[in-house]
């Protein structure tokens, strides 16, 4: 897992995040898996907010949300794209890697979700409002042992 | 079922200059282990601790100490603009390449693109 401070920093405390979540989205409650990252103080928050550092498994929580905001890792998105939630991703820019720009770039070309950076998130979360994202569809492993079937008999 | 470990090829962060000589010791300690086992297919992804199997493999088979097996590496799906530097590398041998994304067959004609699998 990776650090991403300022992304739980963002959502936390910036006003206008915060304000398009709840008065625009009418999101009525944050669950945050946080990691290693410190938890900032959230007392003047107007809605619940629950938060852990880890889980075994976060397909619970992206089963019961309307909204999943998340950093751009691929287990991340494919988990939630296959659970057809609508999808928010935020680019680490203080990681060296620019990996993971180009998965968040192609989901978002093919319609699957929406990306953005910390900075720009609030005016990217107004952009959901009303939005249908298109259907994600699974990968399909069943084409991989048709390929190897065929190889092997060649 | 059978599991062993090999050694890594390189370490998360370690110079590609260094990576040479640890390669090139994982490709020693592999070799008597390929050839006990004699694989006729072999499935491999990511990083590149699978270089040093695929070379001692393709290098028995060259000494008719095994048949040469099959080989499939399956690229990353956030691989979508360019190929991994393991993927590079594996151009130049006897491997079926697939991608998980079309527009990278068109920038690198070796590999195989026969839909998402993941």
């Amino acid at each position: 897992t990776t650090k991403f401070d300022l992304l739980i920093e963002t959502i936390v405390k910036d006003a206008n995040v915060l304000h398009t979540l709840v008065d625009d989205l009418h999101i009525e409650k944050l669950i945050l898996q946080i990691g290693s990252s410190p938890m900032p103080s959230h007392e003047t928050i107007p809605i619940p907010i629950e938060f852990y550092q880890y889980k075994d498994s976060i397909e619970n929580d992206i089963q019961q949300a309307d909204l999943v905001i998340s950093h751009a890792g691929a287990g991340t998105i494919l988990q939630t794209l296959e659970a057809n939630k609508p999808l928010l991703v935020v680019i680490n820019e203080q990681l060296m890697n620019n990996h993971q720009l180009e998965i968040a770039h192609v989901m978002e070309k093919q319609g699957y979700l929406y990306y953005c950076t910390c900075a720009t998130l609030a005016e990217t979360l107004k952009k959901l409002v009303n939005h249908r994202f298109e259907q994600y569809e699974k990968g399909n492993p069943l084409l991989f042992g048709r390929y190897l079937n065929e190889i092997m008999t060649e | 079922m059978d599991v062993t470990f090999i050694n890594r090829s390189r370490h998360v962060g370690q110079s590609y200059i260094s990576s040479v000589f640890t390669t090139l010791w994982a490709f020693f300690t592999v070799i008597p282990f390929v050839y006990r086992i004699r694989p006729k297919l072999i499935l491999i992804n990511g990083p590149g601790t699978c270089i040093p199997i695929v070379i001692a493999s393709l290098l028995l088979s060259i000494l008719f100490l095994i048949r040469r097996p099959k080989i499939v590496f399956v690229e990353s799906i956030c691989r979508v603009q360019s190929l991994s530097l393991t993927g590079k590398i594996l151009q130049y041998l006897p491997v079926n390449i697939l991608v998980q994304w079309p527009q990278l067959t068109e920038r690198y004609p070796k590999t195989q693109y026969i839909g998402r699998l993941v």
